[in-house]
């Protein structure tokens, strides 16, 4: 009795051993499909976080990883192969490019989304408008006095976010041109807390993310042209940049991959993108 | 006899069993193991935090670091000065101190010797709960309400601060001054010079101090993220701990020493001055270092409410000012630091923590040797 149970499990073995040698191959890389690896920018995160739980969510058994450690890690995880597509705030460097090539990868840019940021005062502060070479001057310290851009005569009080964040850089960029910022300057860990410091301080001036303004706080337009998502889209709004996914080559047409990357295309993909606060690459409403 | 007896039970005798002397040996291995996990948990944390500060030092040097005042680990070339941000955290630390001390150490001494029995009791887990607050809740305060509060009624707010603090410091001066100088005159002149005194001196400090308030009632505070605002709300979470350690320190010296002072005609105010304070001395000082090292650890509140600006106020002890703290800077900064590469951007954040770690080591070192002295006055 006991020999034959013996006899019945090493037969039982050998089949699953058996069945499962046949097509290693296959099933592995049914598994491969079914995982997508991101990594990159804080600043896309939430767009990729966004677009995985609603892409899980409508497709089970497919499993979604995003992790943040900055555009430039991305971009080395797309390299090494750690990754299937590198989120970044910025585009890929000519040194990037180049070592991608080297290793054999021909990475595919694609634009999810665009990022406006919004010049923001308070409510009853009078200023109508500055140009970027006024919003440049005051986070440099050179103009310290409302009264210098047609405000009341009051001392400006800066507010910046922290030197961590995606929002930061962008700002770095395209309104100081690497220029140091003052060191009066005040730094805040969030969004919403640069909302909160405008709304509650008669002198300040910040900036945010466009989905972050609100009727407490005023934007105000900036070489005349007010932030909203057409003048982005148009490319008026002069503080604006795209917002990248890159993956290696052109994905598959029909593998999860390629359904994950064009949904920024749909409709819903779109109401996402503009839920969490950035602006969609159409208007398509 | 019967506590011998004891002893000779715990401790294994010659003939015990050899099972029972291993059983009795691994226990006490576990036990010291245990015990020792700690002290190993702190070693690491210094061997880490020094093994990722060192490539900062080597990369950049120790000058830059300790003299300069341009703090910015982002910009092209980066410049990792700590000085400004060394200062804020002196500042903040101060006004935490200048806070909590009066405050922790006039609530010690009402609870030990001045309220009831069941007043204490009522009192002591009330102050008790400031300490359980999470962090973060005072600094959404701080950041909501105080900070607005600040700039809409900064100056009134002060000089009513001013007020309350200054009239009973006031008044008790001048009655201490009226009487010590009426002493000094013939006894039959002492009761005019003594109201006379308290007149003059009464007068002359209401002016100073309407003086002061109607300067600070003038003032405007530009932005309510400031030394100010984390100093009194840091005062405001080190007061649970100088209360509890001070108030210990008190209740330390024995029913004696006060017994003896009321026999020898002392008042309840000469004896808790000259006999109780004197002699609870250095609990009240390891109270106080415990309250600096609360205030100089924390992060959160000074993260959100601080202002977070790398610049050191001018003048120095302005406390209007935004400062930048080292806690905030580490926690604020170490999400974008790329620790892969490991830049110079990472390993100042090491490099401050160490710094960290050190005021923290030699602060409770001085209060370790502080505490150990009261222990040897009640031994």
């Amino acid at each position: 009795m006991k020999s034959s149970s013996t006899m019945y499990l090493v037969a039982l073995a050998l089949t699953i051993g058996l069945a499962s040698s046949m097509s290693p191959a296959r099933i592995s890389a049914q598994m491969q499909e079914n995982r997508i690896v991101i990594d990159g920018s804080t600043t896309v995160g939430p767009i990729a976080k966004a677009f995985a739980e609603y892409y899980m969510r409508q497709n089970p058994g497919v499993n979604i990883t995003v992790s943040e450690s900055g555009s430039g890690n991305g971009a080395k995880s797309l390299m090494n192969s750690a990754c299937d597509i590198a989120a970044m705030s910025r585009f890929m460097k000519e040194t990037e490019f180049a070592a991608a090539t080297e290793a054999g990868l021909m990475p595919v840019a694609h634009v999810v989304a665009l990022d406006g940021l919004a010049i923001v005062l308070h409510p009853s502060n009078p200023v109508r408008g500055l140009t970027i070479d006024q919003v440049k001057r005051i986070y440099k310290g050179e103009i310290t006095s409302w009264s210098e851009v047609g405000g009341p005569d009051r001392s400006i009080t800066i507010v910046s976010r922290d030197t961590n964040s995606g929002t930061y850089e962008t700002f770095q960029g395209l309104v100081m041109n690497k220029e140091e910022i003052t060191q009066s300057a005040e730094y805040v860990g969030s969004n919403g807390a640069i909302r909160q410091r405008i709304q509650s301080t008669q002198n300040a001036i910040g900036y945010v993310g466009l989905g972050f303004v609100d009727r407490t706080v005023k934007p105000i337009p900036v070489n005349g042209v007010e932030a909203n998502s057409e003048t982005i889209i148009s490319g008026a709004y002069p503080i604006a940049r795209p917002l990248y996914l890159f993956t290696n080559g052109y994905p598959k047409l029909g593998s999860h991959l390629h359904r994950f990357i064009t949904l920024y295309l749909t409709e819903r993909g779109q109401e996402i993108v503009a839920s969490i606060g950035f602006v969609p690459v159409t208007a398509y409403r | 006899m019967a506590e011998r007896k004891t002893t000779e039970d715990l401790l294994l005798s010659r003939g015990a069993s050899r099972a029972r002397r291993f059983g009795s040996l691994a226990g006490e291995g576990t036990l010291l193991l245990i015990t020792s996990l700690s002290v190993f948990a702190v070693l690491f944390i210094f061997y880490f935090i020094a093994k990722d500060a060192l490539p900062f030092f080597q990369l950049q040097g120790f000058r830059e670091f300790f003299t300069s005042t341009r703090w910015y680990p982002s910009g092209d070339p980066a410049s990792f000065g700590t000085a400004a941000i060394f200062v804020g955290t002196g500042l903040v630390t101060l006004g935490a101190v200048l806070v909590a001390v009066p405050l922790g150490i006039t609530a010690a001494i009402c609870m030990s010797d001045i309220l009831r029995f069941e007043v204490r009791q009522m009192v002591k887990p009330v102050i008790e709960v400031l300490a359980a607050i999470p962090s973060v809740a005072y600094g959404f305060f701080a950041l909501v309400i105080f900070a607005p509060l600040l700039q809409e009624r900064g100056g009134n707010l002060l000089s009513t601060a001013l007020w309350v603090t200054g009239i009973p410091v006031a008044a008790l001066g001048t009655w201490i001054i009226g009487s010590l100088i009426s002493i000094r005159v013939p006894e039959r002149h002492r009761r005019w010079t003594k109201i006379g005194s308290w007149v003059v001196l009464g007068l002359v400090s209401l002016a100073i101090l309407s003086m002061i308030g109607g300067w600070l009632s003038g003032l405007v505070i530009e932005s309510g993220t400031n030394a100010l605002n984390v100093s009194i709300i840091l005062g405001i979470m080190a007061v649970p701990t100088v209360v509890s350690v001070s108030e210990d320190a008190l209740q330390a010296v024995g029913r004696d020493l006060r017994e003896g002072s009321y026999a020898l005609g002392s008042t309840r105010a000469e004896t808790l001055l000259k006999v109780v304070m004197p002699a609870a001395a250095s609990g009240i000082v390891a109270a106080v270092i415990l309250g600096v090292m609360r205030a100089v650890g924390e992060t959160m509140v000074v993260w959100m409410a601080s202002g977070n600006a790398a610049q050191i106020p001018e003048p120095f002890f302005n406390f209007l000012e935004p400062v930048r703290t080292l806690t905030a800077t580490i926690a604020g900064d170490m999400g974008e630091a790329d620790h892969v590469t490991g830049s110079a951007r990472y390993s100042v954040l090491f490099a401050m923590a160490l710094s960290l770690l050190a005021i923290s080591f030699i602060s409770n070192l001085v209060s370790e040797r502080f505490s150990a002295r009261i222990r040897r006055q009640r031994g």
